[in-house]
This record gives C-alpha cells, sequence and structure tokens, in this order.
C-alpha cells in the first residue's frame, strides 16, 4: 500500500513562492493517485481566502489551482481554526472546503500521515 | 533503515549544515540514503558556483563530495532550480543563458522524484521547511 504524505502549507500567498511551490508537491503526488492531504497552517490560511488580488503584487492567483486541487484527486484539505481565529478569518468565506481543525485534532492528523512535508 | 532526504534552503543555511550531518549520520549508522531531493530554495545547495571564503565551511563543496562519495541518488528539482537560476549545461542551452551553475553528481527531475523516494524510504526527513 502506497505511504501516505501530509503537506503542510505555512506561507501567506504574497511570501514569495512557497505556496505554489506546496501546491506543486501536491499536485504531483495527485498525479501518481498518491493518499495526500494539504493543511493550511498559520499564514498558510491566508491563501483560503475569496477575493484575492495577486495582479496588484504582479503575481498569480492560485484560488483556481487550489481550488483544483479535488480534480486532481488531492481531497483531503484542512485548515487551523486555531490560524483562522488569530488572523480574524474564522467566519470569513474560503475558497475551497476544507475541514477546520482544532489543535487536539491537528495532532491526531498529524499521527495518521506516514510523512509529513512542511513548506 | 531506508531514509530520504529533502532539503529546503540555500548552503548558507544552517539547515544545510544541519542536513548534510544528518545525512553523513545516516550513512555511518549503516543506514541507506534511497535520495536526496532539493527543493525551493535547496537548489542553491547543490550550486557549483557558490565560492566560500578560504576559512570558512564550504558547504555546496561539502555536499557534492558527500554524494561522490558515496555514490548517492541526488536530485535537484527542476522547476524550483530554473526559477531561482540553478542550470545545468543542457538547461542553460535550451533557455539561452550564458551559463551552467549545475553539474554531475546532481540530475535536474521533477517532483514526482520527491514522491517515489518517500514511498520507497521507511522514513522522510526534510531539513529547512518554513
Amino acid at each position: 500500500m502506497s505511504k501516505s504524505m501530509l503537506i503542510i502549507s505555512r506561507q501567506a500567498p504574497w511570501a514569495g513562492p512557497s505556496t505554489r511551490e506546496a501546491l506543486d508537491i501536491a499536485l504531483a503526488g495527485g498525479a501518481f493517485d498518491l493518499p495526500l492531504g494539504l493543511l493550511f497552517l498559520d499564514d498558510g490560511v491566508f491563501q483560503l481566502v475569496a477575493g484575492q488580488q495577486a495582479a496588484a503584487l504582479q503575481q498569480k492567483d492560485l484560488t483556481a489551482n487550489l481550488q483544483a486541487l479535488p480534480l486532481f484527486g488531492v481531497e483531503e484539505l484542512f485548515v487551523s481554526s486555531r490560524s483562522l481565529t488569530e488572523r480574524g478569518l474564522i467566519d470569513a468565506q474560503l475558497i475551497l472546503p476544507a475541514v477546520e481543525l482544532d489543535d487536539h485534532a491537528l495532532a491526531q492528523l498529524l499521527d495518521r500521515f506516514d510523512q509529513v512535508v512542511t513548506i | 533503515m531506508k531514509f530520504a532526504i529533502a532539503l529546503f534552503a540555500p548552503s548558507h543555511a544552517p539547515s544545510s549544515r544541519r542536513a548534510l550531518r544528518f545525512a553523513q549520520a545516516t550513512v555511518d549508522g549503516g543506514h541507506e540514503i534511497v535520495r536526496l531531493f532539493f527543493y525551493q530554495d535547496g537548489v542553491h545547495s547543490a550550486s557549483s558556483n557558490v565560492v566560500s571564503p578560504q576559512d570558512e565551511l564550504d558547504l555546496a563543496g561539502e555536499w557534492r563530495n558527500f554524494v561522490q562519495q558515496h555514490n548517492l541518488d541526488a536530485v535537484v528539482c527542476i522547476a524550483a532550480a530554473l526559477r531561482r537560476g540553478v542550470l545545468n549545461a543542457e538547461e542553460a542551452q535550451r533557455y539561452g543563458r550564458p551559463a551552467a551553475n549545475l553539474d554531475a553528481p546532481w540530475e535536474l527531475s521533477g517532483l514526482g522524484q520527491l514522491h517515489e523516494a518517500a514511498q520507497m524510504a521507511d522514513r522522510l526527513v526534510c531539513f529547512g521547511g518554513q
């Protein structure tokens, strides 16, 4: 059986290529039909906020790419409720149906996956 | 035990040194490294053009020697490398760039190599993630 991998994306979308590069790990794994999870943690939760205006920073908006994740076989999407709360986003409209997890559930999530990559 | 080691930091970062020491300890302890995978700023740790002052650690050079000495499978992510100007001769020619700064024993390849390594290994150990 394939080993599972949890990718933890911790950077804001305006903080350089990290968000793109975390997403690329997920997409590459999805192409091989591997059991993957993607967790948005800390500033990474900013990626989930609707209405990004990346063009104002001459950047690409990754919203459409993130929304395509389930199509590429990445269906286990998670977000830290603490990270959302700390950033005033707990009631914000999110672009993905990510499961909100408290700290206790996060610990269980990390236990459940064979490999963890934090970017 | 089989290890896959991923590095996300350049050769001047402490985590690149820690990754190399961990890799050396892995081999010294009789374990196997199935692959080194350099991603994000880790691609700079494979650059041939890093010049350290003579009285300082030449980590990029140490990485190269380590990989050669143990004949390791050492992969640099091609997308991350192109973005950061780390090119082998073939890519430099393809994109019309004046110089190459990546050479054997490093191989440019895609993220599928990271997943394959994670599948082959008992442990994937990452260094320099943020």
